[in-house]
């Protein structure tokens, strides 16, 4: 019996890295590795979620229908999870999920918004799969404005709910507060998303675990937004040395990552903490901006890292790629002067 | 919420013979008008009655029709403070007040309005729908309303966002056929009320329908996204249009230029922020095609709801100005209808 339940989004956060490019062949081919590596859970989508193929967001190599169709499949014991962000898919999405045996439908809402996702919690719960809530950019709000919401959730019909450092902001010390007062105050499990932005990923899960968290998140590689996710051999290694019990194979899950994902990347696609993405932690911005930051600033002859700082200070949340084309565009305009 | 000093109260009881004059002159001047009544004196109910008082050119406002006692509703508070008279019991107020009233605004639920709609079918009252019931045919009064055939006597405003883009989607669509639009609306969390936030998924599937028919597009996606920053920000859209490769960029801005006045005449605060461009930074090729992007921005005028609530605001707006086009030429279209 393991203590954590481990979900690997790969396939999911993963896409955001490669601008929602796999193509199902190779989505099928990872999940096959990740199900012989005994993972607990993987999650596939569109990086934005079922329905997130959007010029907003990027289109993706295939539709949601196509990426289940080549997964389910090769799943056994892992169970097959997917994402909706209420606002981007809707319930049709959901019984799509639903009709591929997906096990575990996880509703992603901005930390301060989770009633927008009671309908789709309900669907969820009738359809018969599992409700895992997430509240995303939760360094935005304060621990006990989280907790009032997690509980929103945790009304809905939520088995779990996520703190999701969405921007990679989070610092061990306030993801160790949130997680003990979610878990305090809780019924329900409480999970842990971290993002690598200023290189705390994996410190902050582990944090995250030691302060009551019982189910997380991470990526092959690190594979995923931003400066990616916890990577998430890495943590079975670093979880192992701290005496807690895990299902997946460490080494297999190492294979997975080395032999059958990494071969797959090019070199710009595999996430680090470079000038930029240690920007989006900074200025606590969501993490899938990146890349539409940098082909922002190549086009308007920007610093990417100056249009990322504007956009944490106007305070914009998930889901608002659009505005990285208006703030450059501003500021474009501003620095050129009066024509 | 900005509340006006109820004027008309204050006339009433400073110079009351005054005060009878005003009314009649006013109840003689509006046998010219199209007369219209107000179902459901919530926020939207209350904020279209200042905008009819205010601006209402061939529209007056009869009554405001709510279900509770007026000391309970602010809304009928606010009607009477301004010289409307008021009904207390919903349908059955109306059907009182048929005869003198030729338009209702339907500013309820969608159960409420399907409940109400046969009433109104059966009294000869032309209903403009604010609900996202839909009942009867979508409409954008910029775009279709003249297009309505002359048995139509129920309308639906589609949603906020609808009202938003679908004018604008239909203006490029005129320069080049729009194969796939997809619009971004991101409204302050204060304006999403409980109807918004329990049924987020109706927001996009109509929003959808609307654009593809009304606005024209042959495909058609719609996000929503609430953001919680404080100051609350402005309601903003972000219109992306699929077209041909090769389309006239100038041509494309000349015509949302134009629609953007026409709208500007019953939404004074509609302002586009950015200028129809070509989208450079999609992080695919597309075949044969490009995307343009343009992003509107809608300021409430703030007589009853806030000034960012520009998503509320034009629907009313909407409504009104539904109302002031159908008023021109309202003889014709009664002679038109069976009755």
């Amino acid at each position: 019996m393991s203590d954590l339940r481990l979900i690997d989004m790969t396939l999911r956060d993963g896409m955001h890295a490669i601008d929602h490019q796999f193509t199902p062949e190779q989505m099928r081919d990872i999940a096959a590795a990740l199900e012989e590596a005994e993972m607990d859970v993987i999650e596939v989508s569109h990086g934005d979620g079922m329905s997130g193929s959007s010029i907003n967001y990027g289109f993706s190599a295939a539709s949601t229908e196509e990426y289940l169709a080549a997964v389910a499949p090769v799943l056994d014991e892992t169970q097959l999870a997917v994402l909706l962000l209420p606002g981007i898919g809707t319930a049709e999405d959901i019984e799509l999920a639903a009709s591929y045996d997906a096990d575990i439908c996880r509703i992603a809402t901005h930390v301060t918004e989770a009633d927008v996702s009671e309908q789709h919690f309900q669907y969820v719960t009738d359809l018969g799969m599992e409700a895992i809530g997430l509240l995303m950019l939760s360094h935005m709000a304060p621990p006990e404005k989280i907790l009032e919401q997690a509980l929103l959730m945790e009304g809905y019909g939520a088995e779990s709910v996520y703190i999701m450092d969405s921007a990679g902001a989070l610092l061990p010390s306030d993801t160790r507060e949130r997680i003990e007062l979610l878990s305090a105050d809780l019924s329900i499990d409480v999970g842990f998303h971290a993002h690598n932005n200023l290189g705390l990923a994996v410190g902050n899960t582990l944090a995250a675990v030691d302060a009551g968290a019982v189910t997380i998140d991470g990526c092959l590689r690190g594979l995923g937004a931003g400066a990616g996710n916890a990577q998430i051999e890495v943590l079975l290694g670093v979880l192992k040395s701290a005496g807690y019990s895990v299902r997946p194979d460490f080494f297999r899950t190492m294979d997975a990552a080395e032999n059958v994902l990494l071969p797959m990347l090019s070199a710009d696609t595999i996430p680090e903490v470079d000038n930029t993405s240690l920007s989006l932690g900074y200025a606590g911005v969501y993490s899938s901006f990146l890349r539409h930051a940098r082909r922002a600033a190549n086009k308007f002859e920007l610093d990417p890292r100056e249009i990322l700082i504007e956009l944490g200070r106007i305070g914009v949340v998930g889901g608002q790629e659009d505005m990285i084309t208006e703030v450059a565009a501003e500021m474009a305009e501003q620095s050129r002067g009066p024509s | 919420m900005v509340h006006r000093p109820g004027a008309a109260m204050r006339l009433r009881r400073n110079s009351p013979l005054l005060y009878t004059l005003l009314s009649v002159i006013r109840k003689r001047w509006s046998m010219d008008k199209l007369r219209t009544a107000i179902v459901g004196p919530g926020n939207i109910g209350t904020d279209l009655m200042y905008k009819i008082l205010d601006r209402g050119r061939n529209v007056s406002l009869e009554a405001m029709v709510g279900i509770y006692p007026v000391e309970q509703s602010e809304g009928l508070q606010a009607a009477q403070a301004n010289g409307v008279d008021v009904g207390t019991d919903g349908l059955a107020s109306v059907r009182a007040i048929a005869d003198d009233v030729d338009l209702v605004f339907e500013a309820t639920s969608a159960k409420i309005h399907e409940s109400h709609a046969p009433t109104y079918d059966e009294l000869g009252l032309f209903a403009v729908d604010m609900t996202p019931a839909a009942v009867g045919p979508f409409v954008a009064p910029t775009v279709n309303i003249d297009a309505l055939s002359e048995d139509v006597m129920n309308v639906n405003m589609i949603t906020c966002g609808g009202q938003a883009t679908i004018p604008i989607v239909n203006a490029i669509d005129q320069v080049s056929s729009v194969e796939y639009a997809e619009i971004i609306a991101t409204i302050s969390s204060d304006s999403a009320g409980p109807g918004t936030r329990q049924n987020i998924d109706e927001f996009t599937q109509t929003t959808a329908a609307g654009l593809e028919e009304v606005g024209g597009a042959d495909n058609a996606k719609a996000i929503i996204v609430l953001n919680p920053a404080e100051p609350p920000i402005l309601n903003r859209c972000t219109i992306y249009t699929q077209v041909a490769d090769g389309t006239d960029l100038d041509a494309v801005r000349e015509d949302v230029s134009r629609m953007t006045e026409t709208i500007q005449s019953y939404v004074p605060g509609y302002e586009v922020i950015l200028e129809p461009m070509l989208k450079h930074d999609l992080g695919v090729e597309l075949e044969e095609s490009e995307v343009i992007t343009t992003m509107v921005e809608v300021e409430g005028e703030g007589q009853h709801l806030p000034e960012y609530a520009g998503n509320l605001d034009i629907m009313t707006s909407a409504a009104l100005g539904t109302a002031e086009r159908l008023a021109l030429d309202w003889t014709e279209r009664l002679e038109g209808v069976v009755r």
